[in-house]
């Protein structure tokens, strides 16, 4: 057995080495305020309200700037998601209007989008975005939340591989929308720009603060608060980034629950075989 | 292989098959049959390990190649295509994704394994140096896979990675343009990097084969170094290590599920779901972790050039590995000096790894440079030196007899002469 430790031990010793990657994604020193989240850990999952809240936010908020190009309509009905009904998804669709065609007679036409569409970019492209936003490109949601993360340090990334830690997009997205603090005393803003002390690539964003409190009506009851806002609109980008996290935490759990079983059959057969011999 | 069946043919179609083609018999000497010595500990699993996660990365990657489309415009959104609309495509990728990483892990621990027990001294010279061999198909493997999902990091890292050839004088230019297929990174790269990606797992393979075969023919090597003398020191290898190796590889999978349902991007890079842009550079270009101690070993010369031979040096110096050990004795195990460097070693090379992912400034580079020379010392002038400088414990007379003593290796009629093997 003492030989097992030893390998789970250096295994482990190996996986540490593993580090670098996550950790190492940038040398500023920025505010990280760290979340609870209901999809972190093995048993996580989507809270429905939430996401709905938060497409709610991201649909009246900020969807005029910042696309959805990967995530379809139908998605928004399907498990594991924000648990709209078909019709609604269905109504929801019918809001946007999609470019389809050439028709009969060679033209390209508007209709709206249907449940098989993916969500229309605001910008026909990057030019037109960087124009329309004072030359800042609004990034698209669709994959927002794992195309960001926060330094982590050491040891803190060793301690990830035991705590599963894999929300750092969230947090980073909760950060940066609950970041804009009043400009520290001898920093001169740029004009058009906003003093963030969350913001990776620097400490001055092209964004305007996007949420205030009241600006979207929560129907459930929820706090119409920045902090409720930037909290839902950063699990749907969870969602919209990773659309069968609970389906890969469930298939997770019962592998793992097979395997260690499975190990455990094999060892006491391991050991029966070997037992008569010295080795 | 062959050799060491017991098999005898059965039936008139066994037999008929037996006398035109003995591919049971080969079979059974090889994976059944074959004598292996029964001191070998769980270290030596990791052979087995490698071996499934190899099966895996191929069953995985072919599938995935169903789904993917390898061109600059499209590749990014065929990758997020597979994560959302295959079924169970999120689960083919972050397998082969996370595999490339396991099977890292696992070579490294195979690596090192076979450097503590000295299991590339004569006369498995030819199994270690296929070895090294398949370590360098496997690093080119994973490199041009990183590439295909064509991410900010996937561009940036070849980038910076083809660009090294530049380095080669007179011709480097125009081997870099001709790696590329034009005169940056783009299409024909990116066409040409899945062609070979998809072509290296099978030449791993068939040199898996050799390695296999090489060390078949040797006999294995084991925690004493000692050859095995009787049949006493043996067992066959169908049931007692395909049960081992088995049992070893299912706990593996516990840790690469580990990763690859909980932590599925932990070891990737999260500037890689960005679509490539050839217009921005990111902030810091990282490669995986499993190439950081080489890319610290580039850093850490001001020389491009310097930084280039270094870097394929320190993989070099591998393959003459067997002749700068001048030691008799093959295992760490009974060389107390030995054994100290070989974790001086050790920790020198996780320290490039950490080094490699740090901001090539300041401390960092002095590190790097102190690291990077032990690095090199230690197979140029300790492994040599240490042959004739330590004193080695005296070896056992068997594998049976190391056994009995609990392995400690101190039988008192092996003292005289601890070289005879």
């Amino acid at each position: 057995m003492s030989t097992m430790i030893n390998m789970v031990r250096s295994l482990a010793a190996v996986a540490a080495l593993a580090m670098a990657t996550p950790a190492m994604a940038a040398g500023a020193k920025i505010e990280i305020d760290y979340q609870q989240w209901s999809f972190a850990g093995p048993f996580g999952y989507y809270d429905r309200g939430q996401l709905q809240r938060g497409f709610k936010v991201y649909r009246e908020n900020c969807s005029a700037c910042h696309g959805l190009k990967f995530v379809a309509f139908r998605n928004l009905a399907e498990e594991g998601g924000p648990s709209f009904s078909e019709d609604q998804a269905k109504a929801i669709a019918a809001e946007y209007t999609v470019v389809d065609g050439p028709d009969d007679f060679g033209d390209m036409f508007d209709r709206p989008a249907i449940l098989a569409d993916r969500f229309p970019s605001p910008f026909p492209n990057e030019q037109a975005a960087r124009a329309a936003n004072n030359g800042a490109y609004p990034p698209d949601f669709s994959l927002l939340a794992k195309a960001r993360a926060a330094q982590r340090g050491f040891p803190g990334f060793v301690f990830d591989i035991f705590t599963q830690y894999q929300e750092n997009g969230p947090d980073y997205i909760y950060s940066l929308l609950t970041g804009y603090v009043e400009d520290p005393e001898g920093i001169e803003v740029p004009e058009g720009q906003y003093y963030n002390h969350s913001f990776l690539a620097g400490q001055f964003i092209s964004m305007a603060p996007p949420l205030y409190d009241e600006a979207v009506e929560y129907t459930d009851g929820t706090p119409m608060t920045v902090d409720n806002y930037a909290r839902d609109v950063a699990a749907f980008m969870m969602w919209a980034a990773e659309p069968h996290l609970e389906q890969r935490k469930k298939i997770g759990f019962r592998v793992m629950v097979f395997l260690i079983f499975f190990a455990g059959l094999l060892y006491f057969t391991k050991k029966k075989l070997w037992r008569n011999v010295e080795h | 292989m062959a050799g060491h069946s017991n098999y005898v043919p059965q039936s008139a179609a066994a037999k008929w098959l037996e006398s035109r083609l003995p591919v049971i018999s080969l079979v059974r000497g090889s994976f059944v049959d074959f004598p292996t010595p029964k001191n070998l500990n769980y270290w030596w699993t990791f052979g087995g390990i490698l071996f499934f996660v190899l099966i895996a990365q191929i069953l995985t990657g072919i599938v995935l190649v169903m789904h993917y489309t390898p061109n600059t415009l499209l590749a990014f959104g065929s990758v997020e295509h597979i994560m959302r609309d295959v079924n169970f495509g999120w689960l083919l990728r972050y397998l082969h994704s996370n595999g490339a990483s396991m099977f890292f892990i696992a070579v490294y621990i195979h690596i090192f394994r076979g450097l503590y027990y000295g299991s590339y001294k004569a006369p498995r010279e030819i199994s270690w140096i296929l070895g090294v061999i398949i370590f360098l198909i496997m690093m080119g493997t994973a490199f041009m896979g990183y590439v295909l999902p064509w991410g900010q990091m996937s561009f940036w890292g070849a980038t910076v990675i083809t660009n090294l050839f530049s380095a080669i004088p007179l011709v480097g230019e125009s081997i870099v343009t001709w790696l590329w297929g034009g005169f940056a990174v783009d299409n024909p790269t990116l066409n040409r990097f899945f062609s070979l990606h998809y072509l290296l797992p099978f030449m791993i393979f068939g040199v898996v084969i050799l390695h296999v075969w090489a060390f078949h023919t040797t006999g294995n090597n084991n925690p004493t170094g000692v050859q095995p003398k009787t049949k006493q020191d043996t067992l066959p290898f169908h049931p007692y290590y395909t049960v081992k190796d088995l049992f070893a590889i299912v706990v593996f999978m516990i840790f690469f599920c580990w990763f690859a349902f909980y932590l599925p991007n932990y070891l990737g890079h999260a500037d890689n779901y960005i679509e490539a842009n050839p217009l921005v550079t990111p902030a810091h270009i990282v490669p995986e972790w499993y190439f950081l101690p080489f890319y610290a070993i580039l850093r850490a010369v001001p020389d491009k050039l310097g930084g280039v031979v270094l870097m394929f040096g320190a993989i070099a110096v591998l393959f003459i590995l067997p002749w700068l050990d001048t030691s008799k004795v093959r295992s760490g195990k009974y060389r107390p000096l030995f054994k100290q460097f070989f974790w001086i070693f050790a920790v020198t090379c996780v320290a490039l790894g950490y080094l490699g992912a740090m901001p090539a400034e300041g401390i960092y580079v002095t590190l790097s440079r102190i690291f990077t020379a032990y690095y090199f010392a230690h197979f140029l002038l300790v492994l040599p030196l240490l042959g004739f400088l330590e004193k080695p414990r005296p070896l056992p007379a068997s594998i049976s007899e190391a056994v009995l003593k609990g392995g400690s290796g101190m039988p008192a009629g092996a003292t005289s002469a601890p070289e005879t093997k």
